[in-house]
């Protein structure tokens, strides 16, 4: 099956956020009545992806010699060729589908955190309602709208854009159309222009095109697959399995607990 | 808009000046886009702050708030002098050649004013007379014309004149925009004057809320027939309307001065009785000499078989006013703070939030005995009486709240800023006991009815006789019919053939007729509702069609929806060809006249004659609205027959280059209980050195009663804010998220401060002046609350419409 693939043109994005309302309607997430959110300064509201906001648009100022530019950046899961939250989780509930999308099945996760922890992005969040112990401690990120694009339908956030700044389709296709949206910019007088996400971390499932550098945007300029990541998956969890004695699950329990509080701290 | 959403797609150069379409009108950026990506179009921005839609642009330029007219003067005169205009389509088309009378003169030798200025009190501000704003006529009545342009009383030479004085030093100083850039974007847009080329302009309230908004107006449409863009494909000058069906509300008269389809509403002095009226409003020429069809139509419409040629047909029915101007929304609240008002219906609206001088506006509303409001949620209007600060015990005004459903969940059509009109579906029921409008209007209408036939006052007749016959519940489908226009009796041609039996729709507003024999509740919309083809052969009424055909591929569609008038996609199209008839390029090719067919044919339905061959008489005269048939470069309004810059009625700059006249001397200047906190008081720059305007941002709608109580639209914008520029900001000691007071000579708001780089200190002639900008979304109800922006605006508006000057006041800004 061929990968797909969402193709982001940040050079026609207005940052009118219907794709960040779009995905909550779609996804039924919840707004101001969880993030109470507050003006600090920005449009760029709720300040961070949350359990309930799983795609959001950065806003950036960037003034350089060419002039005076506002950046828009349409964050959220990348969907990553070597997608480390899928090897890492224990439960099996983050899954690499054929086609490439990473979809999280909610009922399988135990909330361990691991995905957050290992994605080069620090894309997914964890629901921490009801505190450490006792949350529902789900997992949440994009899946692309699995449900839409499982029966052939374009993501929400992809068919709401007006600006016609996102595309859907097979990833052959998306980096053809990126790249050639480059060379279009080129012309234009961007000279910076760059299609981002080609190669790195095994090819990304969400293609920016830019008009600055990567770091302009808030973007890793080269993301990697985490090291640990691969100890983790191929040491520390076949032991863990076979590890039943009492001190080794002890310790194993009381570094997964720790972990997790830090991660808790990160995401509040 | 003269052209439609779609047909920006074909423009070469964009230039949005007052609008700020990305966040406003969002949808409009696929279209732009396609211009872009397909043609390589540009987009130039001028907005006084660099907004989401300044983001796109190639070019973007800032001028202050309140200096579009030398903005555009500046472009008219680079066009003159560098000799850009597109001559053919100026001489032709154009009324350049029409020499005006001898007694005409402009501002440049009457410092400031037209002639004809009669100011009766002596405060600066008063009417013109308007008697030597005319064409000279020949001895047998027609414009006389030279069509050499050389006469030194033709349009051409007054308005080359009148814009001699808007030079690029001058324009630079007073807009605060450096000379370069003024050039660039003068230089761009002139590309667009070539046969080849289109340019088109898009503007919203940016442009309009001003005291000289209709003229800023004009002089898009100027420059548009100084390059030949109008009738064009990717041409036109393109209101970008405010609300999704503002257009059909104004389609339908919801105006002081109009009633529906664009027609005078009868005046008591000037119409006493129905051929008064015809007589005064009915040009000789031009198509508007139909208006008595379309006026007695709409009598009929409204009084059915009760409006008869005895009683003129029901004419006397309808209430006349004294003066349109003493009912537009400022007077109409001035009147309601002097307790002359005893109730108030607010349907949609949400004065306490929306309303200039906002506090002034929610002191009027206690005046009221009663109020009713019509509306989705528990808005400010709604709650006027519970505000922070008000005590409810001491308010004596009753309100009663109708819940109201959403747009979604009524059945209907929605007219497009491209005059579109598209039948939409119901898609889910109203909550609770909510109604749809319509179906609370025809409670309404028909329990008054009831209660007039049953106690019929001295008056009653108007209501009685009322043609209202939608049922018991309402339905909008025979509403649609009334304004679509049928037969009251079978009609015939001179040959006795039969046009239309008896209750048939017409497909067009041809056939309405001043004798009674048909029904029109809006003869624009002739057609909209008759059965027509969706272009793959299903029938169905015209406005419910979704046929995606696209003959030409310019993005017309004409099986989509119908576009009045006539399902006409660009309106003016004759001028999309040449005198002769043909295309001005074979790649803006729209209508030509097919010389086999002996008629006008092509991609749109043409805007003309479809018989009148190029060499008929008046075959080279495309404007069939105006009464000589041509585009005005000189064109009457209440204050001028040319743009001439005036001041903001609150401003920074001390003098008027142009000029000494610093305000436009045409507009009514109200001053209610100046001196108290809430009066019409001016702010000066002494103590209001900061010029302000109010905006809207793509999350929010309007005065917040359809978004600020939506979580999802909330957490994106969830408090008032004021932007501000760095510059600004370190002057006043503030940080970027700080709590500010923002004041004005009528008030004082707290908000949150966006410091940002988007808005940039404004270089004048020999100053420096800052300009703040806020949204006026906000209020103290929903969700996303704040402080009101319209706290701070004055009860000032345009000579012309009476829109308020919300775009640019005076203020000043402290760290709260």
């Amino acid at each position: 099956m061929a990968r797909k693939a969402m193709l982001i043109d940040e050079s026609k994005c207005t940052a009118c956020r219907g794709c960040q309302v779009a995905c909550k309607q779609w996804n039924e997430l919840t707004g101001w009545e969880y993030s109470k959110t507050v003006n600090t300064g920005s449009y760029e509201n709720p300040p961070n992806l949350t359990p309930q906001t799983w795609t959001r648009i950065r806003f950036n100022e960037y003034e350089s010699r060419q002039g005076f530019r506002w950046l828009f950046l349409k964050e959220g899961c990348m969907h990553c060729g070597e997608a480390a939250c899928v090897d890492v989780c224990p439960t099996k509930a983050l899954k690499k589908q054929a086609d490439g999308r990473v979809t999280v099945e909610l009922d399988l996760c135990n909330g361990c955190g691991y995905c957050s922890q290992f994605c080069p992005f620090g894309i997914p969040r964890l629901d921490t309602a009801g505190g450490v112990i006792m949350s529902k401690g789900k997992t949440s990120k994009c899946t692309f709208c699995q449900d839409r694009t499982d029966n052939g339908l374009t993501p929400s956030c992809v068919k709401t854009c007006p600006a016609q700044a996102l595309y859907w389709g097979d990833r052959g296709q998306m980096i053809a159309a990126g790249k050639k949206r480059v060379e279009t910019l080129k012309t234009r007088g961007f000279s910076a222009a760059n299609l981002y996400g080609e190669a790195a971390v095994g090819g990304l499932g969400r293609l920016y095109v830019l008009v600055e550098k990567p770091e302009t945007y808030g973007l890793p300029a080269d993301p990697q697959y985490p090291a640990m990541a691969m100890m983790w998956q191929n040491v520390v969890q076949p032991l863990g399995k076979i590890a039943i004695g009492g001190t080794v699950l002890g310790t194993f329990l009381a570094w997964l607990i720790i972990r997790r509080n830090i991660k808790m701290e990160e995401v509040e | 808009m003269t052209n439609t959403w779609m047909d920006l797609k074909n423009a070469d150069v964009i230039l949005i000046d007052g609008s700020n379409c990305a966040e406003n009108h969002p949808a409009s950026m696929t279209w732009i886009n396609k211009a872009k990506d397909e043609r390589g179009a540009k987009l130039i921005v001028v907005d006084p702050r660099f907004t989401r839609t300044a983001s796109q642009a190639d070019l973007y330029v800032a001028i202050r708030s309140g200096t579009d007219i030398p903005f555009f003067g500046g472009m008219i005169k680079y066009l003159i002098d560098n000799q850009l205009i597109h001559k053919e389509y100026v001489l032709h088309y154009t009324n350049a050649a029409n020499v005006i009378d001898p007694g005409f003169k402009g501002p440049a030798n009457l410092d400031g004013l037209f002639s004809g200025f009669v100011d009766d009190d002596g405060d600066g501000f008063g009417k013109y007379d308007q008697s030597t704003w005319k064409y000279q006529l020949d001895p047998q009545g027609n414009p006389v014309r030279d069509e050499t342009l050389k006469h030194p009383q033709c349009v051409y030479q007054i308005m080359k004149r009148h814009y001699a004085r808007y030079t690029l030093k001058t324009v630079s100083d007073i807009t605060g925009c450096p000379q370069d850039k003024l050039e660039a974007v003068y230089k761009l847009y002139a590309t667009t004057g070539a046969r080849n080329k289109s340019g088109t302009i898009l503007y919203a309230m940016g442009q309009t809320q001003h005291t000289v908004g209709s003229q800023n107006v004009r002089c898009m449409a100027m420059i548009q027939l100084l390059l030949g863009n109008v009738g064009m494909p990717g041409g036109g000058v393109n209101a970008l309307r405010g609300e999704s069906n503002v257009q059909g509300s104004t389609d339908q008269g919801i105006l002081a001065h109009l009633v529906p389809g664009y027609m005078a509403i009868p005046r008591a002095g000037d119409h006493p009785t129905l051929a008064a009226y015809n007589e005064k409003e009915t040009p000789k020429t031009s198509y508007w000499a139909n208006k008595p069809k379309f006026f007695v139509s709409l009598l009929k419409a409204w009084w059915g078989d009760h409006a008869t040629a005895e009683n003129q047909f029901a004419y006397d029915y309808l209430p006349k006013v004294e003066s349109p101007a003493k009912h537009y929304w400022m007077a109409m609240f001035q009147d309601m703070y002097a307790g002359k008002i005893q109730g108030l219906w607010a349907m949609g609206m949400n004065p306490a939030v929306s309303g200039p001088n906002s506090r002034l506006e929610r002191e009027a509303l206690k005046k009221l005995k009663w109020m009713v409001v019509q509306e989705l949620f528990d808005t400010e209007t709604c709650s006027f009486w519970r505000a922070p600060g008000v005590k409810p015990a001491d308010i004596k005004t009753e309100v009663f709240i109708l819940p109201a459903a959403d747009a979604m969940e009524k059945e209907g059509s929605i007219v497009t800023s491209g005059r579109l009109l598209q039948w939409r579906s119901k898609v889910a029921d109203p909550p609770g006991i909510a109604l749809p409008d319509h179906q609370i209007l025809n409670l309404i209408a028909l329990k008054l009815k009831a209660l007039y036939a049953a106690a019929p006052g001295p008056f009653a007749d108007p209501i009685v006789h009322l043609n209202w016959d939608y049922g018991k519940e309402l339905s909008v489908e025979k509403v649609a019919q009334e304004l679509n226009g049928y037969a009251t009796a079978v009609i015939k041609d001179p040959q006795g053939n039969i046009l239309a039996n008896k209750g048939d729709l017409f497909k067009t507003f041809a056939m309405l007729q001043a004798d009674g024999s048909t029904a029109c509740g809006c003869w624009i919309y002739g057609g909209y509702f008759a059965p027509a083809d969706d272009g793959a052969g299903k029938i169905m009424p015209a406005s419910k069609r979704r046929g995606q055909k696209d003959p030409g591929g310019l993005g017309m569609y004409p099986f989509w929806g119908f576009a009045w008038p006539a399902n006409r996609r660009i309106i003016y199209n004759r001028a999309s060809a040449d005198p002769n008839g043909k295309p001005w390029s074979e790649d803006k090719k729209l209508i030509w006249w097919d010389d086999a067919q002996k008629k006008w044919t092509g991609y749109d339905v043409p805007d003309f004659v479809p018989t009148r061959a190029p060499s008929d008489p008046g075959g080279k005269d495309p404007f069939i609205m105006r009464v000589d048939g041509r585009g005005g470069l000189f064109s009457a309004l209440n204050d001028g027959p040319l743009p001439e810059h005036y001041e903001p009625m609150e401003t920074p700059v001390a003098k008027n280059p142009f000029s000494s006249r610093l305000h436009n001397p045409a507009i009514q200047v109200w001053k209610t209980d100046q001196g108290k906190s809430i009066g019409d008081n001016i702010g000066k720059t002494d103590k209001f050195p900061i010029v302000a305007t109010t905006y809207r941002v793509c999350e929010h709608w309007q005065a917040g009663g359809m978004s600020r109580w939506l979580g999802w639209l909330t957490e994106c914008h969830p408090q008032m804010f004021v932007e501000m520029s760095k510059e600004l900001a370190a002057e006043k000691g503030i940080q970027n998220g700080d709590r500010v007071k923002v004041s004005s000579a009528r008030g004082e708001i707290t908000m949150a401060a966006v410091v940002t780089g988007r808005f940039k200190p404004f270089k004048m002639e020999n100053k420096t002046i800052h300009q703040i900008g806020m949204p006026w979304h906000f209020g103290w109800g929903g969700l996303a609350t704040g402080d009101v922006a319209n706290d701070l605006t004055p009860h000032v508006g345009d000579a012309n419409t009476t829109i308020p000057e919300y775009k640019a006041f005076l203020v000043d800004i402290k760290k709260a």
